[in-house]
């Protein structure tokens, strides 16, 4: 038996495992105490508990908390796309990026508009709403500093719902009064590509790639690293470059796959965690 | 990670190293809990146990009755579906990006990103071969051969409106496959692959027409894409495919 095996099994089911474990020392505290009978750290009876530990008050899974993860990051960026069209640099841009900014704005505010019947029709309370940090949103002193902002958080929303389309397999239809019959997974994937959309075009608006190449002006932002950084050129153990028969380079291996956040590191103060404030 | 080919007749690519098992994330949760379940997780996670098609099911790659092309069933159906739609995507994009006047058709800066898009469908499409000759061995869909109207590729008008129609066509079609995927990594990495095609599908539509990214034809009230079934998807795209092809059974278990 070999305990990382199983941990890497479950990585693939939960992106998110090892920021669980991480952050919840009372699992590593019982693992000492345990382990120092080092014949259970075996034992089936142990591992229950460690993972029962793990677990312990999450509800990862229920679609009821995936879906306030994601009202929570639109509330985000509704607020800052709200802010944007406020700011008195909004009417330095051209009539086509305001034009762009309004559309991605009212995608922002339909998304937290359905996210929150979504939760409330499965029997959920809707997160209180998170504003985007005034202080951080006064420092952007110009249209272009607010799009490099917008950069980031659209390409972080890509990654966020990507990393949460496993916890939503298998779940059942559910029929929401207003909304009609909807699909958690599909509804998640058809919001997902809408971000991309939006992410591709800001990209476009700042002059570079609509798609993550590695050699934008923004790529060493943490938006754009972590566990699975952007730069992966390797997929499902077969690496791009080399492994296809036909060579490819890195540039077109990293563009052609957009990659995962878990919940931790979307949150983390580095990355959309920190834009959250009064 | 090229150690782990095996070349495996003219252009066959066998990967050694077994794709993830699937533990479905809804009965681990059953089996952290309880002591008895501990124990099958550790046997889930000792052995590599397959999910074989139920035998009445079509195999991918199979001659249906009516002599069309089976992509199979199960998650094999939806490989098999996908790289079909990236063949047909990355041959377009190959016969664009080999233009010699396509410079002067599209532009410089749009035709260098046209270039770039066809290595983004070209190792897709390649990527779906390796994992499909890897995880589903004898059931990979074969090469396909596309076909286009007159004058696909004379216009900039026809190149572009058969590249967003392509595009918009390929999220629509992931949009709408992913709730019919049962091996969790395979559903990661159709996302990965879906928010890139949204990136080519915004471009492209910028192109057509500045700001229509992502305009109300193609995200609704609710801010939501369009998705589609697999039949729905291949009605469409069977126009550009010689070969006809039999998506009735893909996701079916």
């Amino acid at each position: 038996m070999n305990f990382f095996n199983i941990i890497n099994k479950l990585s693939e089911v939960d992106p998110d495992v090892m920021g669980r474990l991480d952050t919840r020392r009372s699992v590593f505290n019982s693992l000492n105490t345990v382990s120092k009978r080092a014949a259970m750290a075996s034992a089936p009876a142990f591992l229950a508990a460690f993972f029962s530990k793990a677990y312990a008050g999450t509800s990862a899974g229920d679609p009821k908390e995936i879906f306030n993860y994601a009202l929570t990051l639109e509330y985000l960026e509704a607020d800052f796309y709200n802010k944007m069209i406020a700011s008195p640099f909004f009417a330095t841009a051209s009539a086509l990026d305001q034009a762009a900014i309004r559309q991605i704005s009212k995608h922002e505010t339909a998304h937290v508009n359905l996210l929150k019947t979504v939760v409330s029709g499965i029997g959920g309370t809707p997160v209180t709403p998170v504003t985007f940090k005034a202080a951080t949103f006064a420092s952007l002193t110009s249209f272009a500093k607010q799009l490099e902002v917008a950069q980031l958080l659209e390409d972080t929303g890509v990654r966020a719902y990507k990393g949460r389309a496993g916890d939503l397999q298998g779940i059942n239809d559910v029929t929401i009064t207003g909304v009609g019959t909807i699909n958690p997974l599909q509804a998640a994937l058809q919001i997902h590509s809408v971000e991309a959309r939006h992410a591709a075009h800001v990209r476009f608006m700042r002059g570079q790639t609509p798609w993550i190449s590695g050699n934008g002006d923004l790529d060493n932002q943490e938006h754009y690293k972590g566990a699975i950084p952007e730069s992966t050129i390797t997929q499902s153990g077969v690496n791009l470059t080399t492994g296809l028969g036909t060579p490819y380079t890195a540039t077109d291996a990293q563009a052609s796959f957009d990659e995962i956040l878990t919940v931790a590191e979307v949150l983390a103060p580095s990355r959309a965690g920190g834009l959250v404030g009064a | 990670m090229s150690d782990n080919l095996q070349p495996r007749g003219s252009d066959d690519l066998t990967l050694a190293q077994p794709l993830y098992t699937p533990i479905k994330r809804r009965s681990f949760f059953m089996y952290a809990g309880a002591t008895a379940g501990a124990s099958a997780l550790l046997l889930a996670g000792c052995s590599d146990d397959s999910d074989n098609n139920t035998p009445s099911l079509p195999k991918g790659n199979s001659t249906t009755a009516n002599g069309a092309i089976s992509l199979g069933s199960g998650d094999v159906g939806v490989l098999n579906f996908a790289y079909a739609l990236e063949q047909l995507e990355a041959d377009f994009y190959a016969k664009v990006a080999a233009l010699p006047n396509g410079s002067t058709i599209l532009g410089a800066p749009a035709f260098a990103y046209f270039q770039q898009v066809a290595k983004h469908e070209a190792i897709h499409r390649d990527f779906f071969k390796a994992a499909l000759n890897r995880d589903a061995a004898g059931q990979t869909l074969r090469g396909l051969t596309p076909k286009y109207p007159a004058a696909t590729f004379t216009d900039k008008a026809n190149i572009l409106g058969t590249a967003k129609a392509f595009e918009d066509l390929g999220v629509s079609a992931y949009n709408g496959a992913g709730k019919l995927i049962k091996t969790p990594a395979y559903l990661v990495i159709a996302g990965q692959i879906v928010s890139v095609e949204a990136r080519h599908a915004a471009y492209i539509r910028d192109l057509v027409t500045p700001g229509s990214f992502a305009a109300d034809d193609i995200v609704n009230a609710a801010g939501l894409d369009v998705a589609r079934t697999p039949g729905e998807v291949l009605t469409i795209a069977q126009d550009f495919i010689t070969e006809k092809l039999d998506g009735s059974s893909v996701g079916v278990n």
